[in-house]
């Protein structure tokens, strides 16, 4: 069968399918990188093309009848469901909120989605359901829909959870890659990359002894904060899959700004980056699930930190870098030892189904 | 952290920047040649710390580019087949064959297990005993002592179903036959701390008299390179040339014995071919007759499978310290991380990924 064969013309004109080296989905197309990048701009924004996607947020934002709505939606397919600091089903409560959060929205409703595989332990689904409303209260939200679908055995692996919410934007707010101005500078509440590694120390393959646990939080108790002293914030983004690199890089693209980062700047445990050595991952491309990059005007930044410092999930908040009118659409960071190099995406699949 | 920070020091690292400018009389031409060192100079900007007249060229010490395509179609080839576990490092996964890459074999339904260690593969053998499973055994030296004793394992274990596709090299084989090629303008060598670790340094003594070029066995942390390269300056400086040890803490003149040993009693030399390099005599590894039921060649049948490389693609200039990675035409155009062209793309070893990372 040639390529075009594959197209279905029953339903009229339709648009060939986009050019791509790869015929087949790579698990790299899901790593959160190039290619992840790449599935989207080829295949996604062209076909779904509107102004609420094209900001290419965390989540979309509207008015309705003077008031903006923020909605966002996330699937989790975490392997193993089960891992040093949480599981998958506070993962998915956390992870939606904080997706509403960096939007600059009080995360209001979830619903969830479960696809479960035939056979599996009823004793863990109710572990993990157990999670998600404990999670729910702590984060203040309400999970008020959702739906249950079960495949075959050895069709799925184990459970996955979708999870979409709506959140309300907090009033003065406007938070969007296009606002980053030069100078504003850049903070992250903490310590990197240990959700990415407690799950590789949980990994059949790797098993390794660590005290490593994920940083799996909810933020918008602490973004709730920050935006009361300092509504100006021009830009948030929660660095999950892909880490801080592919975040800021992905900030970097969209607003055509540079972004400076400091290497000794950037916290990590003396442990991360022990791991990190031994398995060669660079933790700067490691998932964080409590992690916040927040981009804050130079006049604002002693009063966020003291926010941040006060609260337990900023303790270790640290400006790591700023925004610059030099090299637009790129990271460059001055190294350990003085010397300055880029920070690119990601462009392969470091570990996959991180979250 | 202990015995890591140590060497990412900022002010020792100035301070070696410094005195190998003032020790600096003309233009030199040092190769590293292991690309784990590539990686470091790359990723912590060094060339940015060193003086102008210094050209640092990238040797061809990344086992992932110089693995040619034919072995890649043969891994394909096997990987292809029903009931093969095929085992490999990650970096070996994304590498282009002449039409496929093992990670597409694995989007069509192979079975194909990234693993950290050559035990690993072994283990799966044990626990699968209706699937062949097989370990695309690359590398230097370093890894050649932990894949004979993979081989010397299973052997052990008695597991008829665990074999290795071996493409094994050598580093000294390397090292000649870049310094016997007339367009050659190393005149001195960075030489791999982790393969000295491993073989000791002492084959590389009749190299450096032969050629007359001074060989630093070289770690891999910013100040380690720092220093390999001071003191390869100072003896060009000094018209000495010697073989001389800067990963003392790890090197010893004799290296590993019990290492060479497994390594001797399973591998064999063998001519090989080094993509975009070519033949060299006597640099690669095959297993020895009397472990033939563990070569996958052997096994699969896949020795008739030849290919030939693309034309365009620089990637043997690049592997032979000739041309950089920024003077090829295809770099970052029609050759990128996410759609290599040529191997030295695609590892994180490699020298055009390590710019395309760090330099683009």
């Amino acid at each position: 069968m040639n390529k075009n064969d594959q197209i279905d013309l029953s339903a009229g004109m339709v648009c060939p399918l986009p050019m791509s080296e790869y015929e087949r989905v790579l698990l790299a197309h899901g790593g959160g990188g190039t290619l992840s990048h790449q599935l989207l701009q080829k295949m996604i924004f062209p076909q779904f093309d509107n102004e609420l996607l094209r900001t290419e947020h965390d989540g979309a934002i509207w008015e309705v009848n003077g008031m903006r709505l923020a909605f966002s939606t996330d699937s989790y397919v975490v392997k193993p469901i089960f891992f040093p600091g949480g599981n998958i089903g506070e993962l998915a409560v956390y992870g939606t909120v904080n997706d509403l959060a960096v939007c600059g929205a009080q995360p209001l409703y979830l619903s969830v989605g479960f696809i479960i595989e035939e056979g599996f332990l009823m004793e863990d689904f109710w572990r993990i359901v157990q999670a998600m409303k404990k999670a729910a209260e702590t984060a203040g939200v309400k999970i008020v829909t959702g739906d249950t679908k079960v495949v075959e055995r050895g069709k799925g692996d184990k459970i996955y959870i979708n999870t979409s919410g709506v959140g309300l934007v907090y009033e003065g707010v406007n938070i969007s890659p296009d606002q980053i101005r030069r100078g504003d500078k850049i903070i992250l509440n903490g310590r990197i990359a240990e959700h990415g590694m407690a799950i590789l120390s949980a990994r059949e393959e790797f098993k390794f002894q660590t005290s490593v646990k994920s940083d799996s939080a909810p933020l918008n108790g602490l973004i709730a904060e920050i935006l009361q002293v300092c509504p100006e914030i021009s830009m948030m983004r929660d660095p999950t899959r892909g880490g801080i690199s592919s975040a800021l890089n992905e900030i970097a693209r969209t607003a055509q700004k540079g972004i400076r980062l400091e290497e000794k700047q950037i916290p990590i445990t003396e442990e991360i980056k022990a791991i990190c050595e031994i398995f060669g991952f660079d933790p700067l491309y490691v998932a964080n699930e409590g992690k916040v990059l927040i981009f804050v005007p130079p006049s604002k930044i002693t009063q966020v930190l003291q926010v941040m410092h006060r609260h337990p999930y900023g303790k270790e908040a640290a400006v790591i870098g700023e925004v610059v009118d030099d090299h637009p659409g790129r990271v460059i960071m001055k190294t350990l030892i003085g010397s300055n190099r880029v920070v690119d995406m990601i462009s392969g699949e470091q570990l996959p189904r991180i979250c | 952290m202990k015995y890591i920070d140590e060497y990412r020091d900022a002010q020792a690292v100035k301070r070696l920047s410094a005195q190998i400018k003032k020790l600096m009389t003309r233009e030199w031409t040092i190769m590293e040649i292991c690309g784990g060192q590539t990686h470091s100079i790359l990723k912590y900007g060094m060339e940015e710390l060193l003086p102008a007249e210094l050209t640092i060229v990238h040797g061809p010490g990344c086992p992932v580019c110089v693995t040619p395509l034919e072995m890649i179609d043969k891994a394909i080839a096997i990987a292809q087949q029903p009931n093969v576990i095929f085992t490999s490092f990650g970096d070996m996964l994304r590498v282009p064959g002449s039409r496929l890459d093992l990670l597409s074999v694995k989007a069509e339904g192979g079975e194909i297990r990234m693993v950290y260690s050559p035990l690993e593969a072994v283990k799966i053998a044990e626990n699968n005993h209706d699937k062949k499973v097989v370990f695309f055994a690359i590398g230097f030296e370093t890894t050649a002592p932990a894949n004979a004793m993979a081989v010397l394992e299973a052997k052990r274990k008695q597991l008829k179903n665990f074999s290795i596709l071996s493409a094994q090299v050598l580093v000294p084989p390397a090292i000649e036959a870049i310094l016997s090629s007339k367009n050659s303008r190393v005149q001195g060598f960075l030489a791999a701390g982790h393969v000295c670790t491993v073989m000791g340094f002492e084959e590389y003594i009749p190299l450096a008299e032969k050629y007359k070029v001074p060989i630093v066995v070289t770690g891999f942390e910013p100040l380690d390179i720092m220093e390999g390269i001071y003191l390869a300056i100072k003896q060009l400086e000094e018209n000495q040339y010697e073989v001389e040890n800067q990963y003392r803490r790890v090197v010893k003149r004799e290296g590993n014995r019990a290492a060479q040993k497994m390594m001797q009693e399973v591998f064999e030399p063998v001519d090989r071919n080094w993509r975009g390099i070519g033949c060299i005599p006597n640099s690669g590894l095959k297993l020895r007759s009397a472990f033939m039921a563990y070569d996958a060649e052997h096994l699969f049948r896949v020795d008739a499978i030849h290919t030939d490389e693309t034309t365009e693609c620089m990637a043997g200039e690049v592997l032979q310290g000739l041309k950089k990675p920024l003077e090829c035409p295809l770099f970052g155009k029609a050759c990128t991380p996410e759609h290599p062209v040529g191997a030295p793309m695609v590892s994180s070893e490699g020298a055009c990924a390590a710019y395309f990372r760090y330099r683009k």
